[in-house]
């Protein structure tokens, strides 16, 4: 089964109660098992400048360099061909943000969170910077696969503060990283396992300041079966606690196997099926 | 900026800002809160500041610390917290307002770093007023593109945002505390009679791979929604469509055979 099959993908982003203009951009296609998304900062319209330039710039290069290159694959460093492309373009979309942060004047200081997903042979390469999150539903488990690089998650990895008593942190919306304040930006990547049945789940911080990890989890656990009603739900969640920041999702359903083809034979009928 | 006031017996003795990274609390005279008591430990506790949020800690000290009216070794300070230290009450004051209730500007999400340029980028509340100003002034001439397509993808899967909600017009509706509760009663079927209080934001009917509805509970009421399934669920007679359908006290709501009444707890 090829990406274009075997993953369901669904979106929603909304600019909640309180803001005017929405600067969270998301982007997807099944037939390259791509998702990304990211939430701009910066005053003016310089967020939403910042978020789709870097979704953009994703979404083409990758789709571009998917037609000669497979993701499967190991580079000579041993690394998954999928995980370099991920973390290849987060940088040149770093590279393209802080260009013109450093020519416009009006644009001075904008940044952007991302966070990334491409799926390939029953596995998905993560890649993230920033506060935006990706969650893994697998049977009743419901966890976060990323780790934020802000201020509060690094005050609970040093012990200083319970995962309860986070939710209590002024200190919340202070991210240690972000593509395109500097001139390098540092990119953190995983390869993990897919199973079938899996849901992942994208979002920026306007969903997990507002609604529990938990009612999330039972959300999608009873949603499902019907992932844009899903997708709508959460948003609603959201915007129902105050909706007080932009609110993105995207959902990925695991319908089926999709391992590349082995093997020459397989390769051929797969090169003639596309 | 946060503060410690010092009191004994409900007199006001002193009023401490927390205005260094990490202050101590203690008999002896180097401390930042000096409180000359015999029932006082040399050094008794330290509150560390980081930003806007203070962390009280009891250093080993004899007579232990008390938040609250309960023993602490190490405390996340919430405005209003009376810290205990034998007679002395020491009560924390946040004036920065909680995330419940705090601006829009001090919420922005900001990066942790020295700023590209001077002017721009200062992680602190006047950057962000000033940022938050600028497009109070200048509204966005077009709403940017929120979600692309890719390319020429076999279907274009473009998202559209639903129309932004106006910013001021509309105050940021109550938690859900407000909402009667409502309540399914079963009305056929083998588990007649049955009551089923709906508490929770959300609740399933039904037999997954069957059919499904779901039962939301919002701020402004209750709503059905079909989930999956090739039949849909009929509400006082009449057959749902996708979208969802405010219930109202004594509804009747049909769904794989089976008949239920929706109705509101006092």
């Amino acid at each position: 089964m090829n990406t274009q099959e075997a993953l369901e993908i669904v979106s929603q982003t909304h600019s909640g109660m309180v803001r005017s203009h929405n600067e969270d951009s998301v982007v997807y296609d099944a037939s390259c098992g791509l998702a990304v998304l990211a939430d701009g900062m910066g005053g003016y319209n310089a967020g939403e400048v910042a978020s789709g330039i870097t979704i953009s710039v994703m979404s083409t290069e990758i789709k571009h360099r998917l037609g000669s290159v497979r993701p499967e694959d190991k580079n000579e460093s041993g690394e998954d061909v999928g995980v370099v492309l991920l973390r290849e373009n987060v940088k040149k979309a770093n590279a393209a943000i802080f260009n013109a942060s450093q020519s416009q004047p009006q644009y001075a200081g904008m940044g952007t969170t991302v966070v990334s997903a491409l799926f390939y042979d029953n596995r998905v390469a993560v890649a993230h910077v920033g506060d935006s999150r990706m969650y893994r539903l697998r049977g009743d488990s419901f966890e976060t696969i990323t780790r934020d690089h802000s201020l509060l998650q690094e005050q609970i990895d040093g012990g200083m503060i319970s995962k309860q008593d986070a939710r209590l942190s002024r200190n919340k919306n202070l991210v240690t990283r972000a593509v395109g304040i500097d001139a390098e930006v540092e990119v953190e990547t995983h390869v993990h396992e897919v199973q079938v049945g899996d849901v992942y789940l994208l979002c920026s911080d306007g969903l997990n300041d507002m609604v529990e990890d938990e009612e999330i989890g039972t959300t999608l656990g009873m949603l499902k079966a019907n992932l844009p009603l899903a997708a709508g739900q959460l948003i609603e969640l959201a915007n129902d606690n105050g909706g007080r920041d932009n609110v993105s999702v995207i959902l990925v359903k695991i319908n089926g196997d999709f391992a590349a083809p082995r093997g020459w034979l397989a390769k051929l009928l797969s090169w003639l099926k596309s | 900026m946060a503060k410690l006031i010092l009191s004994m017996e409900g007199v006001v003795l002193h009023e401490y800002p927390l205005d260094k990274e990490r202050m101590t609390i203690g008999r002896k005279p180097h401390n930042d809160v000096v409180i000359d008591n015999l029932a006082v430990s040399g050094e008794h506790a330290s509150i560390v500041t980081i930003l806007n949020d203070s962390f009280l800690e009891d250093m080993d000290s004899t007579n232990g610390v008390m938040v609250n009216g309960v023993g602490i070794k190490k405390h996340f300070l919430q405005t209003n917290d009376v810290i205990e230290i034998g007679k002395y009450k020491l009560k924390y004051i946040n004036e920065q307002q909680a995330p419940q209730a705090t601006t829009e500007d001090f919420e922005r999400t900001m990066v942790m770093r020295a700023p590209v340029k001077p002017q721009a980028g200062v992680p602190s509340a006047s950057a962000a007023e000033a940022s938050g100003m600028a497009s109070v002034r200048t509204p966005p001439a077009s709403p940017a593109p929120a979600a692309t397509g890719l390319g020429a993808a076999p279907t274009p899967q473009a998202i559209t945002p639903p129309p932004a909600q106006p910013a001021s017009a509309q105050p940021a509706p109550q938690p859900r505390a407000a909402v009667p509760v409502g309540a399914l009663q079963i009305l056929s079927g083998p588990n007649a009679g049955r009551e089923l209080d709906l508490v929770k934001s959300l609740t399933t009917l039904g037999k997954p791979g069957v059919q499904v509805a779901v039962l939301t509970r919002r701020p402004h009421g209750y709503f059905i929604t079909h989930v999956e399934g090739a039949n849909y669920p009929s509400l006082n007679g009449k057959v749902l469509n996708e979208q969802p359908h405010q219930l109202n006290n004594h509804d009747i709501i049909e769904l794989a055979g089976i008949k239920m009444e929706f109705y509101l707890k006092d």
